[in-house]
C-alpha cells in the first residue's frame, strides 16, 4: 500500500478501567483504498473505529486523520473532521422516527443551506446509488433488513465524504443482501474516490472486496496483508479463522476450570 | 464482615447517587446551553409539543372533568354543613387552581409524556442512533434533547390550563346542573375570590416548574439508561417515580413560599 495516508494509527493503545483493550495498534489506511479490520468479536475492531471517530481516545499514542491528531481536536474542530467521515453501524441506526428521506436527508438538513428541491434531488440520487429509489416516503420499521443497511449507506455517504466506517456491515444479512452490501462498499468506495473501512468477521464476503486486511487478536495486529496473502497465511489463528475451523490457538472451550473436577472425575 | 459488606454497599449507594446528581445537574446546564437550536428552528420544539401536549390532552381533559366532578360532590356535602353552598365555585376553583390542576396534570404528564420520552431517548440510545447522530456531527442535545425539554416545559402550564377549565366545568356539571346550587353565585362568588396573580399566576408558576422537573427527569433517565431492554424498562419505572416525588416534594416548597397560610 504505497499512496498517500489518509488514517494513520501509531503505537494507541487503550484501556477500560485496567482491562487493556487495544495494546500497540499501529495501522495505515491509505487514500482511495478500501481496508479491513478483521477479528473475533470482542477484539477491539469496533473500538479501534471509534478512536478514528474521536468518541474514544487513546490512553498512549495517536490517530490521525487527513493529517489532524484525533484526540488534540476540540468539539468544533472534531464535528468539523466527522462532517468529512461517514459511518455505517451495526444495525443500521436509522432514525424510526422518520422516513427513508428524511433519514437520507438528515445530515444535508442540519449542515447545509441547500434548498429543499436540491436536498430532494440529491436524496434521490444517493437512493438510487443503493438501489433503493422509490422507497423514500417508507418508515425503517417497513425494511427489511439489507434495505436498512443500505438506506443507512445512503444516508452515510450523503455529504459525500472522504472517509468511510462500516461498523459489521454484513451481520445478519441474508445471502442476497451480503452480496449486494459488499459490492456497493466497493463501487461506492471507488465512485466517491473516498477512503474506506471495514470492520467484520465475515472473512469470505471481505475477501471479495477488500484492498488490504488486517487481522486484530486480544487488541493487537496479529497477521496483515493483502487478501491472497491472508489466505496464503500460515499464521495458525488466521488460518482458524479464515477457513472456520473449530478448534485451533482459539479453544471450543471457554478457558476456565475443571470440568472433570466439577463432576468429580479423575480427582 | 457483614457489617463492613453492608457498609460498603451504603457507601457505594451514595457515591452513585452523588454521581447521579451530579450528572443530571451538567445534564441540564447542557440542555439549557444548547438549547438555541430549539428556538432558531421552532418546528422541531413544536413537533415535541405535539407528542408530549397534543397527545396527553384526553388523559388530561378526562381526569381534569372528574376531579371537578368529585371536587363539586365533596365540596357540596362539606359546604351545606355550613350553609355555605353558594361558595361552592369558589372552593372549586381555588383547589383546582392553586393545587390540584398542576399537581394532578404534572403527574399525569409525567406517567403519559415523561415515560415516553424516557422510552424513546433510551431506546434511540440503544439503537445506537444517538451514536449515530454524534458520529454525523449533530450534538444530540441540541437536537433530540433540548427540543422535547422545551416541548414539555411549554406543554404543561397549558395541559394545566385545561385541566383546571375542565375541572370547573365538572363542578359546574355537578354543582349547578345536577345539584342545583345557585348558578349565578357559583360564578360571581368564584370571579370575587379567585386572584388572578396570587392564584392564577402562582399556579402557572408552579406547573412551569414541574415541567421543567420532570422533562429534565424523563430525559435524563432515558439519555442515561443503560442501551438494554431492562435498562430501559428500569430508566421508564425511575421516571415517573422520581417525577411524582419530585411533583410532590416541590409542590410543597412552593406552595410554603407562594400562600403561607394565608
Amino acid at each position: 500500500m504505497s499512496s498517500e495516508a489518509l488514517v494513520e494509527i501509531r503505537d494507541v493503545n487503550f484501556a477500560y478501567d485496567s482491562r487493556p483493550i487495544l495494546k500497540g495498534i499501529n495501522m495505515t489506511f491509505p487514500k482511495g483504498k478500501l481496508v479491513a479490520i478483521m477479528g473475533l468479536s470482542g477484539c477491539g475492531k469496533t473500538t479501534i473505529l471509534r478512536h478514528i471517530g474521536g468518541v474514544l481516545n487513546p490512553t498512549k499514542g495517536y490517530v490521525k486523520v487527513d493529517g489532524q491528531v484525533i484526540h488534540e481536536l476540540d468539539q468544533d474542530g472534531l464535528y468539523k473532521m466527522r462532517r468529512k467521515m461517514g459511518m455505517l453501524f451495526q444495525f443500521g441506526a436509522l432514525f424510526t422516527d422518520m422516513t427513508v428521506f428524511d433519514n437520507v436527508a438528515f445530515q444535508m438538513r442540519e449542515h447545509t443551506d441547500l434548498p429543499e428541491e436540491i436536498i430532494r434531488d440529491l436524496v434521490m440520487m444517493k437512493l438510487h446509488a443503493v438501489g433503493l429509489y422509490g422507497t423514500q416516503d417508507l418508515l425503517p420499521a417497513e425494511l427489511s433488513g439489507g434495505m436498512a443497511r443500505r438506506v443507512a449507506l445512503a444516508r452515510t455517504i450523503a455529504l459525500d465524504p472522504m472517509l468511510i466506517m462500516y461498523d459489521e456491515p454484513f451481520a445478519g444479512l441474508d445471502p442476497i443482501s451480503l452480496t449486494v452490501v459488499g459490492q456497493l462498499i466497493r463501487r461506492l468506495n471507488d465512485a466517491l474516490g473516498a477512503t474506506s473501512i471495514v470492520v467484520t468477521h465475515d472473512v469470505q464476503e471481505s475477501l471479495k472486496i477488500v484492498d488490504y486486511i488486517y487481522f486484530v487478536s486480544d487488541g493487537a495486529i496479529i497477521a496483515e496483508g493483502t487478501a491472497d496473502e491472508i489466505r496464503a497465511s500460515g499464521e495458525a489463528f488466521v488460518h482458524q479463522f479464515v477457513y472456520g475451523e473449530m478448534d485451533g490457538p482459539i479453544p471450543f472451550h471457554y478457558p476456565d476450570g475443571d470440568f472433570n473436577r466439577d463432576l468429580g472425575v479423575g480427582v | 464482615m457483614a457489617i463492613v459488606s453492608s457498609l460498603r454497599g451504603i457507601g457505594t449507594r451514595v457515591v452513585n447517587g452523588v454521581w447521579r446528581i451530579g450528572f443530571g445537574s451538567r445534564f441540564f446546564l447542557m440542555t439549557l446551553l444548547y438549547s438555541g437550536a430549539s428556538f432558531r428552528r421552532f418546528h422541531l420544539t413544536v413537533k415535541e409539543m405535539f407528542s408530549s401536549g397534543v397527545m396527553s390532552l384526553i388523559i388530561i381533559l378526562v381526569a381534569g372533568m372528574f376531579v371537578g366532578m368529585v371536587l363539586g360532590l365533596q365540596g357540596y356535602e362539606t359546604l351545606k354543613r355550613y350553609g355555605s353552598e353558594s361558595a361552592l365555585g369558589t372552593l372549586v376553583a381555588l383547589s383546582l387552581v392553586r393545587e390540584l390542576g398542576p399537581v394532578l396534570a404534572a403527574l399525569l404528564f409525567a406517567s403519559r409524556a415523561g415515560s415516553a420520552m424516557t422510552a424513546e431517548i433510551g431506546l434511540m440510545k440503544a439503537t445506537e442512533q444517538i451514536s449515530a447522530m454524534e458520529m454525523m456531527a449533530v450534538n444530540p442535545i441540541a437536537r433530540v434533547v433540548a427540543p422535547r425539554f422545551w416541548g414539555g416545559v411549554i406543554s404543561l402550564p397549558l395541559l394545566t390550563a385545561m385541566f383546571s377549565s375542565m375541572g370547573v366545568f365538572g363542578g359546574y356539571v355537578v354543582g349547578v346542573v345536577l345539584i342545583g346550587v345557585d348558578e349565578g353565585s357559583f360564578w360571581s362568588q368564584m370571579q370575587a375570590a379567585v386572584d388572578f396573580q396570587h392564584d392564577v399566576l402562582n399556579g402557572v408558576l408552579k406547573s412551569f416548574v414541574f415541567g421543567v422537573a420532570v422533562t429534565t427527569i424523563a430525559l435524563f433517565e432515558g439519555y442515561d439508561a443503560p442501551p438494554t431492554a431492562e435498562g430501559v424498562s428500569g430508566a421508564t419505572t425511575r421516571t415517573v417515580v422520581q417525577s411524582s416525588l419530585a411533583i410532590l416534594i416541590l409542590d410543597f416548597i412552593l406552595t410554603a413560599f407562594m400562600f403561607r397560610g394565608d
